[in-house]
């Protein structure tokens, strides 16, 4: 056998994947929406679009924290709400709330990551099934909360985050804080999940828990850290929602599947092992774009949820399909 | 040659990404013929019959049954065409009934109900051709049967189905010395029914005892081919391309072997009783003895897994509470499990991932992932070097190499944390001749450099040639002990009991 024809094939597979397809669909959709509405290619529009798409973005990330160690987290859309109504509540338009609001539904997050992570582990209920009854009970949490309609309001200093644009940026003319929160925790949610010993045990554990926890990975203490990474993330998605939407007590559902599908977007392992917090972030700009796209097409609401159920399909068939073609 | 081989492939191509898996492979058998496949893992042996049984199609060459030339779709229309495979891992289903098994997908049917009796009577037939000892019912769940069985249920099961080949895919790498025999008899009945065999494995004693004819793969090109059955030496220098010298390294000399590391008195949990035990350095201990007699279930213990419940456990003579494989890994014990992919290896993460994940499972848990204090990742890379991992990069998913490579990857795994113990469970299990040579030589380097190596194996050459001490076991205790002079006769009355009732 000569040299040649060992090489060939080699290459040609290298390239192919290296390129993780959800790039390419985000460039693709971004470059639609600037043909139909060209006022998105100024910095004003696609900043905006950012902007609406932070929460989300980091919302997927934190998401593929539980995808990667195997499991499911359904709860993070009734964090969301619950972090919004409850600083609503709590704050009732008193402007230096705020400092102590955002620590105390961080300490909240942190206690529902732990819950849904000791009942994964410790109880051995499947995780689809532990968060959605955590889901369910975060929900009515925060409507008893609210008290069927909430009351308070959200002082500009708690909005800041979602709402606030610096304006007059060299370059760019607006930079909006929650897109600056978006790269901050973005790039810490990349550095925990592909730069340290934590998120290779991750994989390892979502990969093969057993062959995890004979190599020595603290497998149930690893997962539960996902969880409470997850919840933890989803506080902060709240409070950035909570800045440019009004509070109702509806305002995170939907997301837990958006964040869910936003992963599976960009090439996460539905089972775990694997999953990249760029692509899950791209998947997440992707979905958000396939809606502006929608809009722009005048499609209304209930085009999304089937749009939105079609991708999340598509997405794991595509995914599966891919697997198989590469040998096994 | 055969006048009409039952099939023929011939000049079959077929290349993934990155490899080429087969170049013009041709490969036939006859009616009443056991055609043996030999080759390394990763030689091309499972790909050629993957195309056969139409789970791959070629990219180029032809596959003709009784003649004709066939382009299956899918697995089902090889299945249809008469070609069984039995492969390595069972494809039963383990909460259905041995008939169940038999007749899935394809149950009998009467008045539009599937027709219990009819299926529970063609079982009983079937297996009636294997002779009465097995002593499998129809009835009995799968789950409930020994590996053995299991096998003998899916042989069934081809026979069932009229299969014109059977395909065997290392049908001995499970089944100990008397499964073996019953196994051989039912080839050979079937070899008088007129089936046609392929028969794939690395061990020659069993190429001696029952193939008509050899072939020979090697990096995916047929290097030899026998009409007679040759010397086992001729097989293996057509397998790895040179001879085997020195295939077991010398043992121990009195003087290498040191102090006690680790000893157990007392040690008991649910599956292992009584078990006084002690693990020297420079020393390697082999377990022999019957699936299921506890070597396992003793190895999970001393690593934590499936902790004592009693007794006393001590490492350097220094008293150890092993409750966790952490606490194991704390003490200095390492474990290599028997089944790789189920409990060994993270296969979706890269060669590196899977040689890193123990050192980093005790860093520092935000440390970077290049570095910790047990090694760094060039540290890694020259370690895999050194263990000669062969992986076009070490970036590679796991999945995708061999079984002796993926063996390699574990150890290296473990030699980044130097353990003062190493527990290998079926160290060489599914892995090809030139990897298992390196394997044994790695174990006694280790155990030269002062590690005390516990070896379970249900290979008795294996246990033979590679310990310098063998502890027999049965039924959770320990029953016997002896020097490496003892022969297989006296290792395997020791595990089947026969001995202590001569004894008494």
């Amino acid at each position: 056998m000569t040299e040649q024809s060992l090489s060939r094939p080699e290459t040609r597979k290298r390239r192919l994947p290296q390129i993780n397809p959800v790039y390419v669909l985000v460039v693709a959709l971004i470059l639609a929406i600037i043909v139909m509405n060209p006022a998105f290619g100024e910095p004003t529009g696609y900043m905006n679009f950012l902007k609406r798409v932070a929460a989300l973005a980091i919302l997927s990330a934190g998401a593929l924290y539980v995808i990667v160690s195997g499991g499911f987290d359904l709860s993070v859309g009734s964090i969301m709400t619950l972090t919004v109504i409850g600083s609503s509540m709590l704050a009732s338009n008193d402007p230096n709330s705020t400092y102590w609001i955002i620590p105390l539904m961080l300490g909240i997050g942190l206690v529902i990551g732990l819950v849904n992570g000791l009942v994964v582990s410790y109880l051995k209920v499947p995780s689809l099934i532990a968060t959605l009854g955590m889901m369910i009970t975060l929900n009515g949490v925060a409507f008893m909360w609210s008290g069927g309609a909430p009351r308070g309001y959200l002082p500009d200093t708690f909005r800041f985050f979602g709402r606030y644009n610096i304006t007059d940026v060299p370059l760019i003319g607006i930079l909006p804080i929650a897109v600056i929160c978006l790269v901050v925790f973005g790039a810490t949610l990349w550095w925990g999940m592909h730069r340290t010993n934590f998120g290779r045990m991750l994989h390892a554990a979502g990969d093969n828990p057993q062959a995890a926890r004979l190599a020595g990975v603290p497998v149930q203490r690893v997962r539960i850290s996902a969880f409470v990474v997850s919840a933890l993330t989803a506080v902060l998605a709240g409070i950035i929602l909570g800045g440019r939407a009004g509070v109702s007590v509806n305002i995170g559902s939907g997301f837990e599947l958006q964040a869910i599908t936003a992963a599976v977007i960009g090439g996460a392992q539905l089972l775990g092992g694997r999953g990249s917090v760029p692509a899950a972030i791209a998947g997440a700009l992707a979905l958000e774009a396939i809606f502006t796209l929608l809009n722009l097409l005048g499609l209304a609401q209930p085009v999304r949820l089937v749009v939105q159920g079609l991708i999340l399909i598509g997405a794991v068939a595509f995914a599966t399909y891919q697997r198989k073609r590469a040998g096994r | 040659m055969i006048e009409a081989p039952v099939f023929e492939m011939q000049a079959i191509s077929k290349s993934f990404p990155g490899v080429r898996a087969l170049h013009e492979v041709s490969f036939a058998c006859g009616k009443g013929e056991v055609h043996a496949l030999c080759g390394e893992n990763g030689a091309g042996k499972s790909t050629l019959i993957k195309i056969l049984s139409g789970v791959y199609r070629p990219d180029s060459g032809a596959v003709l049954i009784d003649g004709t030339e066939q382009h299956f779709g899918h697995p089902q229309e090889a299945l249809l065409a008469g070609i069984s495979v039995i492969y390595q891992e069972f494809s039963l289903l383990p909460e259905r009934s041995v008939a169940q098994n038999l007749f899935l997908g394809r149950e009998p049917l009467r008045n539009g109900l599937i027709d219990n009796r009819a299926m529970i009577a063609e079982t009983r037939r079937v297996l009636e051709l294997f002779g009465v000892r097995h002593g499998i019912a129809p009835e009995t769940l799968v789950a409930d049967l020994d590996v053995a069985s299991q096998q003998m249920v899916e042989i069934a099961k081809a026979i069932s189905l009229n299969a014109k080949v059977i395909v065997m895919d290392e049908p001995t790498a499970a089944l100990n010395e008397a499964e073996c025999d019953v196994l051989f008899a039912l080839v050979d009945r079937l070899r008088a029914s007129g089936t046609a065999i392929v028969y794939i494995t690395h061990r020659m004693r069993e190429v001696a005892r029952i193939a008509d004819r050899v072939t020979v793969l090697k990096d995916g090109e047929v290097t030899a081919r026998f009409d007679q059955v040759p010397a086992p030496e001729m097989i293996v220098r057509a397998m790895v391309g040179r001879d085997i010298s020195e295939y077991y390294p010398d043992p121990a000399k009195p003087d290498e072997i040191g102090a006690d590391i680790l000893t157990v008195s007392g040690g008991a949990n649910h599956a292992v009783h009584d078990i006084d035990l002690t693990l020297r350095a420079g020393e390697i201990v082999g377990f022999a003895g019957l699936q299921g007699a506890g070597r396992t279930a003793l190895a999970m213990a001393l690593f934590g897994a499936l902790p004592f419940t009693s007794g006393r456990v001590t490492i350097d003579g220094q008293h150890m509470d092993i409750k966790t494989p952490r606490d194991a890994i704390r003490a200095g014990i390492g474990m290599l499990p028997g089944d790789r992919k189920a409990s060994g290896l993270v296969l979706m993460q890269s060669v590196r991932d899977n040689g890193m994940l123990t050192a980093r499972s005790f860093a520092r848990l935000l440390g970077g992932n290049g570095a910790n204090r047990f090694i760094d990742l060039s540290g890694m890379d020259a370690l895999l070097d050194r263990m000669r991992v062969r992986a076009p990069s070490y970036e590679q998913e796991m999945r995708f190499l061999s079984g002796g490579n993926q063996q390699k990857a574990i150890v290296a795994r473990w030699l980044a944390l130097k353990p003062k113990v190493l527990i290998f469970i079926e160290p060489t299990r599914g892995i090809d001749v030139d990897a298992k040579a390196s394997i044994y030589h790695l174990m006694r380097d280790l155990a030269r450099a002062g590690t005390a190596v516990m070896m379970v194996s249900s290979d008795l050459p294996e246990i033979l040639g590679a310990s310098d001490r063998i502890l027999v076991m049965r039924d959770g205790r320990i029953v016997g002990e002896f020097g490496r002079s003892a022969s297989e006769a006296e290792l395997m009355l020791a595990a089947t009991g026969e001995a202590a009732e001569v004894a008494a």
